[in-house]
């Protein structure tokens, strides 16, 4: 096979083909789907803490994003949901059903592996029918239904005609798709993905990014996914969970999280941000003795740290109470031009966006805006 | 003309590389198979073409040969399956639990290497004889070890239990635990993820075991002879025979029974190989 094909073969699920297979995959794939909740989960490994009370409610068929750093727990508390790892507190809830007790095997779920867990020594099709192979003879579906049943998932993740190949002689996108094929052969009442796209190449990510969504609003599952990457969570998921060293951050959509992040954690991670330590004296908002014309109502009086997005801000005039910085160093960030500034004596580092064709000196000193902003309260 | 055409075949034959040094080591292996392997294989094969077709068909049906040849590659596939079996045991529990005294299991497995195979050879003659540890408990029982074709192939299992063990090992250790784990999340039991994703991943790795133990048990001589008894027609090996053949400086009755060895072996290993290189073909790896 050429690259050119290859290639077209790994990016082949396009809109218009995937409105060819929907009327067939409406009636056969849709499936019944639960709630998932989640109360007071505690997990530590040793003596190593990955979880400190972690509870969250998820809805029949919402799509819901962990994201966080390495050690945040996301992919513990993903783990404890599919019961690959006990709690050492608390419970989970299929529905009404407490599932503390179940095996993994009893709670009927599909997991997505980072690595795909393919297994090697099987065709693309075995791979897919081994969920309804190892069922009990009572339920096991006949040779021909688990034939019809594979064939539509394949159709569904767009690989028909690659069932006989073997793990090993596809691309890591596809590899990818027959993971989530056989993850949906067992008609799981909940998906559970763990970094679906981490290991591939931005421009396939981007493709399935898209090609997911697109399943789950057809066959509806209640799904979690765990990402690091702050980008994909969203604009995936109907409700994003930051999870941070082992507890839930912020729960909320995406609009919620960007907009109104509850914690500094949240506004650091989330987005691109500046921070600047201030001081809050009766209301007024000082930055290295300079009173910035920045409003503290309802902020108490202490030490707190300035947040805001370089998009947020701008570059002022001779007006007063503007933040004032040295300019060093200057990137080109797609349509916008991003300044890289040193502010006050203690050379805090800030950034500002200003519009690419802007004239602004290489270095020098400027003064900045924030038109949107948020104080948070900082340890002295 | 001639000279351009020759020189274009020489270059499409040698690939630039950036992995230079592909002539002096492929010349240095080439010397050095030949020396070891090639030139003592060409040697034994061209003292047999002194016997006639005649003689050698003789010497090759002779009932005291056939009966060795059987012995010899009957117990050693017996001992083989036996390793491959309890080898996987063996190296399934050295690599995927943690108890106390775990490296010095681990260091035993290495014995039949390291131990002069005579002195295996009587450490289980002396176990298995009539009056000896385990043979005084199972000789009442109508078990005769010592002196018998089974005492052949417990030797031949004493020898070729590292080969299996230290072949499986590696790969038992790149089995991902996901892939177990993706096995459960399906649905699969304990036993059913055993049976239809360990094992089948494991086949390529047991199968070379199976081959090293195979064939060093096809030649193996100094521990069998001293458990075996040798009775001829019963419990004599091929090489013991060999042996025998040559102490009566029948030269050519050695050889004979030598390429007879040397044959049937090739065309084992050689299917076994195939296989090999079909699995690999359609699974993408081995």
């Amino acid at each position: 096979m050429t690259a050119l094909a290859q290639f077209r073969r790994d990016t082949d699920y396009t809109q218009a083909n995937l409105a060819l297979v929907a009327p067939f995959v409406e009636e056969s794939l849709r499936v019944k789907t639960m709630n998932v909740t989640v109360e007071n989960l505690v997990k530590a490994f040793g003596a190593t803490p990955a979880l400190h009370g972690v509870s969250l409610d998820i809805a029949s068929g919402e799509l819901i994003a962990l994201v966080g750093p390495s050690g945040s727990g996301k992919t513990t508390l993903l783990r404890l949901i599919a019961g690959l790892d006990f709690p050492n507190s608390g419970r989970v809830l299929f529905g009404n059903d407490d599932a503390s007790s179940k095996t993994v095997q009893e709670r009927n779920v599909g997991f997505v592996f980072q690595n795909y867990a393919l297994f090697r020594h099987m065709s693309v099709f075995e791979n897919v029918a081994f969920g309804l192979r190892v069922r009990p003879s009572a339920t096991r579906p006949s040779e021909a239904s688990i034939r019809e049943r594979v064939m539509s998932l394949l159709d569904l993740v767009q690989l028909n005609g690659l069932e006989k190949r073997f793990p090993g002689q596809l691309s890591g996108g596809q590899r990818q798709r027959v993971a989530f094929a056989r993850a949906l052969a067992i008609e799981p009442g909940v998906l559970l993905l763990d970094e679906p796209f981490g290991a591939l190449d931005a421009k396939v990510r981007k493709e399935l990014r898209r090609w997911l969504r697109e399943i789950h609003d057809r066959t509806g599952h209640t799904t979690v996914f765990v990402t690091h990457d702050q980008e994909e969570a969203l604009e995936l998921a109907d409700r994003v969970v930051v999870m941070s060293q082992g507890r839930i951050e912020q729960v909320g959509t995406a609009d919620d999280i960007f907009d109104n992040p509850a914690t500094p954690f949240v506004f650091d991670f989330i987005g691109d941000s500046s921070a600047l330590p201030v001081v809050i004296d009766k209301g007024g908002v000082s930055l290295d003795d300079r009173t910035l014309a920045i409003d503290a109502n309802g902020h108490p009086d202490g030490p707190a740290t300035l947040f805001f997005r370089p998009s947020h801000a701008r570059l002022a005039g001779q007006e007063s109470g503007t933040i004032v910085g040295t300019v060093i160093g200057a990137r080109r960030h797609g349509d916008i031009r991003r300044l890289e500034l040193e502010v006050g004596a203690a050379r805090h580092r800030c950034e500002i966006d200003v519009p690419a064709d802007a004239d602004v000196p290489k270095t020098g000193r400027v003064a900045v805006k924030p038109a949107k902003w948020r104080l948070f309260p900082r340890a002295p | 003309m001639t000279l351009a055409a020759t020189s274009a075949t020489f270059r499409s034959w040698r690939q630039p590389s950036i992995i230079p040094g592909f002539g002096l080591t492929f010349g240095v292996a080439m010397v050095y198979l030949s020396l070891i392997v090639l030139i003592p294989i060409a040697l034994l094969i061209l003292r047999t073409t002194q016997l006639s077709w005649a003689e050698y068909w003789e010497i090759a049906t002779s009932e005291r040969v056939v009966a060795a040849l059987r012995l010899s590659f009957g117990a050693a596939l017996i001992a083989a399956a036996i390793n491959a079996v309890f080898g996987v045991i063996v190296a399934w529990v050295l690599v995927r639990y943690e108890f106390p005294g775990k490296r010095l299991i681990d260091a035993i497995v290495d014995l039949p290497f390291a131990l002069p195979t005579a002195v295996a050879g009587i450490a289980l003659t002396a176990i298995f004889a009539g009056n000896g540890w385990v043979g005084q408990f199972i000789e009442p029982l109508g078990i005769k070890v010592a002196y018998t074709s089974i005492g052949v192939v417990i030797a031949l299992t004493f020898i070729g239990l590292p080969f299996v063990v230290r072949t499986l090992q590696p790969v038992i250790m790149e089995i991902e635990r996901e892939t177990e784990e993706a096995a459960a999340t399906l649905g699969a039991n304990r036993r059913q993820a055993i049976l239809r994703v360990i094992l089948p991943t494991l086949v390529p790795a047991l199968l070379t075991g199976f081959v090293l133990a195979l064939a060093r048990g096809i030649g193996e001589y100094g521990s069998v002879v001293f458990i075996a008894g040798n009775l001829p027609y019963r419990t004599e090996i091929a090489p013991l025979l060999i042996v025998i053949r040559l102490t009566e400086f029948d030269y050519n009755g050695a050889t004979a029974i030598a390429t007879i060895m040397l044959a049937i072996a090739f065309v084992m290993f050689l299917t076994i190989n195939l296989i090999q290189v079909w699995a690999r073909r359609r699974f993408g790896y081995v």
